[in-house]
């Protein structure tokens, strides 16, 4: 293992996790319900490329497995959390009226 | 050769997570944000478990990577468009740019 390759797995690994803590910060700013869910699919896809990066880390490649699962359920999470938001502004507007 | 080729996409998928999350963090707006983060978070994504599949050079490991990738591919679109449907039926305010009426946000 070279020195080039540790370092971009490190520099990279690094960028990653930057990558998830600014999408932690809009998910707790946010305005919105949708900027918040839009801040968490953010964080599941850079948490996939975090289970690519532990895949390369640990020469283990079982954790691409969890990257596959992990993409599947954060884009169910996503869906689920979009029709949410839609679904509860109707219900207040029939509530209201 | 292969290292290097791993390290470029690796440098390359983690530059563009941050840009995608700078984005996410500085836009006015929720559609333009939205704009920032899917494509760049499918980019950065992709890089990296394409370096994966270069890392390990099996048939195995290329298929999941290739079934990652094509999966988010695939998904990202029909999210954001859920996302952003949510988001513009539930009213949410939207930037109306500079020039006259700036600062201005509308309420729906």
């Amino acid at each position: 293992m070279t020195s080039f390759f540790s370092l971009a797995l490190d520099i990279g690994t690094a960028l990653i996790l930057l990558t998830t803590a600014l999408s932690l910060v809009r998910l707790v700013i946010g305005p919105s319900l949708p900027d918040r869910v839009v801040a968490f699919d953010m964080m599941t896809v850079s948490i996939v490329a975090f289970c690519g990066l532990a895949a390369i880390r640990f020469d283990e490649r079982a954790f691409l497995d969890v990257a596959l699962a992990l993409a599947l359920v954060g884009f169910l999470a996503t869906a689920a959390l979009a029709r949410f938001a839609e679904r509860a502004r109707k219900i207040d507007e029939k509530e209201a009226s | 050769m292969i290292e290097l080729i791993v390290g470029i996409l690796i440098l390359t998928g983690g530059a563009f997570g941050v840009l995608g999350a700078i984005g996410l963090i500085r836009m006015p707006d929720i559609l333009i944000r939205m704009h920032a983060s899917t494509k760049i978070g499918t980019l950065s994504c992709g890089l990296v478990v394409a370096a994966a599949a270069v890392h390990f050079g099996d048939w195995g490991t290329s298929v999941r990577a290739v079934l990652i990738i094509v999966f988010l591919v695939v998904t990202a679109p029909i999210a954001s468009h859920m996302i952003g449907r949510a988001a513009v039926t539930t009213g949410v305010s939207l930037w109306r740019g500079a020039g006259p009426g700036a600062g201005r946000n509308d309420d729906r």
